[in-house]
């Protein structure tokens, strides 16, 4: 599995066959992972790939079940994020976890303050802070609290902190998920010195392009298993994207055949030009005729979400316009939205989708509800027809409408959800990644009813990581990289192979026709 | 977490603990329930109880459905006292009924709309956000009042505080009224349902078309309202405005009523005639206590031993020994994590 490439002498850090399991859910299964001497080091994967439960174990947050971690050639199990450190792995996350409102000097000897008679040094904390931050180009004031600082500055120093608490091995999860690419370039700089220093990183990120900027090697991990350990000078992006979706490259089984001509000579029902919002996603146009599934297919992160929040009105636009029915309109938040006809079934669905102590019956008739207004009350008995309807149409599996939603399992919430939606009778109906978490059975039917849903002309917009889907299902597909959409595939282009040739494409903006 | 067990067994805590503390007073003063009419008015301890318990009763109202939106209302008492300070000071400066209630029913809508701008348009915690008026809400009915104790001689305005209407206690009827039109204005129409949603997930809501806002403002700007009605009473009733005492820490027992009436701080589901019965519940014990004897001491002491028995009776905790209701799933039960599929299912 491993590189043909084997390690000069002992490695830094040698993971064999980690396991650790959930309840029952095998968040890793036999793991290998190597870090060496002075390398900079990617661990890739798409969402429950396990990028995250292989750190926690590492740091100590998680007890593994099987496997050896062997730092230097001996054996660890820390216990802890402090035993970790002590045995030199130090971690730096995206949400810097540090404490804002201590002075940056405070915070670097955080529990190792400089001590005399007693007493805190300050004098010796502030020279030796200065001195810690000095090699990272970081002339600040030391005596200012931390939160003062732009999040990159912060992660310096939190890198700063965690390497001088001698960490030879330093994990780095998504660090350049909220910088620009200005604070990118300085980071980077700070890890190849660090790297020239022996130290081993561990970079998680989602950005491709950073990860053939700054590591010598990848290692790709997908549902718990690793898929395998590359040089990065040696493995073409084409091939990256494939180890992570995990696609055999094949042209996909069935598809529906919508022509595309005649679709094109619709009138668009929604349009947008030059839409988007600073630091979220780049401007983009995209149109949405009616009857058609448009999907947005790219990695995590790459602007997915965040195109489909601002179309919701979830998130406002700060530039662009957007026109329905060809008229100019406002979508100031999602109640704008849902009176133009739109429907959105959120990612989150527990944080941003259900209403937990409502019942099915309150959840599905909240969105129709919302739209007649306070003053019109949807009449009990109404309401039970159309709870029970879709309860029917869907299958949603509950002893009764009564039940709190909570109480249902994920695929049968995402259900109920929808039919929140189909209640309204939407002309656009979003969704972002209607598949996630939920069972095989409810999988297949939520397809099903996008198939049907597109046939009674009703536009799609639908997000997904899982490819073959949206090559199933979809007229028109719009690729996204680094929160941009890069492509668009139309009809018989759509393709498994196109898609992820699209994600893994250098050139920006390849249009593919205009 | 209120998981909506429907039926009478919800409720039983709190009608219980309303019988069991009416019981003990009947202990106590074995002439408890006696009820006499004498000038067209009925008199008795029970009586006293409910008339009593009008203003707290009133406040309940409307912090049910702050409560329900997650958020809280400490300001309360200091509207009473303003809208007191106003009907006072305007009575007494020779101004009609009609214009002296308009007048300190629309101070106490003021007070509620600048509470739910904060809470919903600048999105501060509402704790905070009604601390404000809290502190600075006994300052202005000061001002109103110029820092005297304003008396007036207006029958009309008394009437509110210690007429009757039909034999029953002015106060009670317009609690009840109250009651009857918030009731009303929440469950015959979707607001109820808007308010419960907005409380349990103000994301999901906003999400699914809710104006989420204006929701908000509108609990607000009703507790105000129930506010101001409290104050009205209190001041008709001592015929005189207090800034500096009318009120005073009655958003406590506000709050306690509607917690003690089963709807959860942490918003959600709420019920408008538990609230009440659970600001009757603390009167009755108010009561009972000045009846008894006592020493005043004691009723904070006996008060509070009470509520921890009826709010231990709701707990989660404690609900798992009791039989549970259909539906419940004991608390702390564990989902698994949603099992990773974005890389996998194989076509």
């Amino acid at each position: 599995m491993t590189a043909s490439t084997a390690p000069p002498s002992t490695p830094l850090l040698a993971i064999r066959g980690l396991s650790k399991a959930f309840l029952g859910v095998q968040a890793l299964d036999g793991v290998d992972f190597t870090l060496r001497h002075g390398e900079i080091h990617a661990l890739l994967g798409e969402n429950g790939a396990g990028k995250s439960t292989l750190i926690k174990t590492l740091t100590g947050v998680y007890q593994r079940d099987g496997g050896t971690v062997a730092l230097e050639g001996r054996e660890i199990a820390p216990r802890g994020v402090e035993e970790a450190q002590r045995l030199h792995i130090g971690t730096v996350y995206q949400e810097v976890n540090l404490l804002p409102n201590l002075s940056v000097a405070e915070n670097l000897f955080l529990g190792r303050q400089p001590m005399r008679w007693g007493l805190v040094d300050r004098g010796a904390m502030r020279r030796r802070a200065r001195a810690i931050l000095m090699p990272y180009g970081l002339s600040i004031d030391v005596t200012a609290p931390l939160g003062r600082f732009s999040v990159a500055t912060q992660q310096i120093i939190a890198i700063a902190r965690a390497v001088d608490m001698s960490a030879k091995v330093l994990i780095l999860d998504e660090p350049t998920a909220s910088l620009d690419a200005q604070e990118v370039a300085v980071l980077f700089k700070v890890m190849r010195t660090l790297r020239s220093r022996g130290i081993g990183i561990v970079f998680v990120t989602h950005f491709l392009d950073q990860v053939y900027e700054v590591c010598d090697r990848i290692t790709v991990l997908r549902n718990g298993r690793l898929v395998g350990e590359r040089r990065t000078a040696e493995l073409p992006r084409l091939d990256l994207v494939a180890m992570m979706l995990g696609r055999e490259l094949e042209a996909a089984a069935h598809r529906i055949d919508l022509g595309p001509a005649e679709l094109d000579s619709r009138p668009p029902l929604a349009s947008f030009k030059g839409f988007g919002k600073a630091r979220s996603v780049e401007p983009f146009d995209l149109d949405i005729r009616p009857g058609e599934v448009v999907a947005l297919a790219g990695l995590l992160g790459s602007g997915r979400t965040e195109t489909v929040r601002l179309v919701f009105g979830m998130d406002r636009a700060d530039r662009g316009e957007a026109t329905v029915d060809g008229r100019t309109i406002r979508l100031k938040g999602p109640r704008d939205a849902v009176r133009l006809g739109f429907g959105f079934c959120p990612e989150d669905r527990k944080k941003e989708g259900i209403v937990g102590e409502l019942s099915v019956r309150e959840n599905i008739i909240l969105a129709l509800q919302a739209r007649q207004g306070w003053l019109k009350p949807i009449p009990r008995r109404r309401q039970e027809e159309i709870a029970d309807r879709f309860i029917r149409l869907l299958d949603i599996r509950t002893p009764d409408a009564e039940r709190p939603i909570q109480l249902l399992s994920g695929g049968n919430q995402q259900k109920a959800l929808l039919a929140r939606w189909l209640a309204t009778e939407p002309r656009l109906l979003i969704l972002d990644e209607p598949t996630r978490g939920i069972d095989v059975g409810a999988h297949a039917e939520i397809i099903r009813l996008i198939e049907r849903l597109c046939a009674d002309g009703m536009a799609l917009l639908v997000v997904s990581s899982e490819l073959e889907e949206i090559v199933a299902y979809s007229r028109r597909v719009v690729v996204l990289r680094d929160r941009r959409h890069v492509a668009e595939l139309r009809g018989g282009e759509v393709s498994v192979e196109r898609i992820v040739a699209a994600i893994a494409s250098e050139t920006p903006n390849m249009e593919v026709r205009q | 977490m209120t998981l909506s067990a429907p039926g009478p067994a919800r409720n039983l805590p709190q009608y219980g603990a309303l019988v069991a503390v009416l019981l003990a007073n009947w202990l106590l003063f074995p002439d408890f329930f006696a009820i006499r009419l004498q000038d067209g008015r009925l008199f008795g301890s029970l009586i006293d109880v409910v008339n009593r318990g009008a203003p707290v009763a009133l406040l309940a109202i409307g912090m049910t459905m702050v409560i329900a939106t997650r958020g809280v209302d400490l300001s309360v008492g200091a509207v009473m006292a303003i809208s007191g300070a106003v009907a006072a000071t305007m009575t007494g400066a020779g101004w009609g009924l009609p214009a002296v209630l308009a007048a300190s029913l629309a101070a106490g809508l003021l007070c509620g709309l600048w509470n739910g701008l904060l809470v919903a348009v600048l999105r501060i915690q509402p704790i905070i956000a009604t601390l404000i008026l809290m502190v600075a809400g006994r300052g202005i009915a000061q001002l109103v009042t110029e820092g005297q104790i304003v008396t007036f001689t207006s029958p009309a305005l008394a009437f509110i505080g210690g007429g009757s209407f039909l034999t029953v206690p002015m106060p009670v009827v317009i609690t009840i009224a109250l009651l009857a039109v918030t009731a009303l204005l929440v469950r015959a129409t979707a607001l109820g349902l808007m308010i419960e949603a907005v409380g349990i997930n103000r994301l999901s809501s906003a999400g699914a078309g809710v104006n989420t806002p204006v929701i908000l403002v509108a609990v607000y700007v009703w507790c105000g309202l129930c506010a101001a009605v409290a104050g009205l009473i209190v001041t008709a009733d001592i015929r005189g405005a207090d800034a500096n005492n009318a009120g005073l820490w009655l958003e406590l027992d506000a709050i306690l009523a509607v917690v003690v009436g089963g709807t959860s701080l942490l918003g959600g589901r709420f019920g408008l005639v538990l609230s009440v019965v659970g600001a009757l519940i603390i009167q009755a014990m108010n009561t009972g206590i000045l009846l008894s004897g006592f020493k005043p001491e004691f009723n904070l002491i006996v008060k509070a031993g009470v509520l921890l028995v009826v709010l231990l009776l709701q707990s989660p905790t404690l609900t798992l020994f009791l039989p549970r209701p259909k539906g419940a799933r004991p608390m702390g039960a564990v989902k698994p994590p949603v099992a990773p599929t974005s890389g996998g299912a194989k076509p």
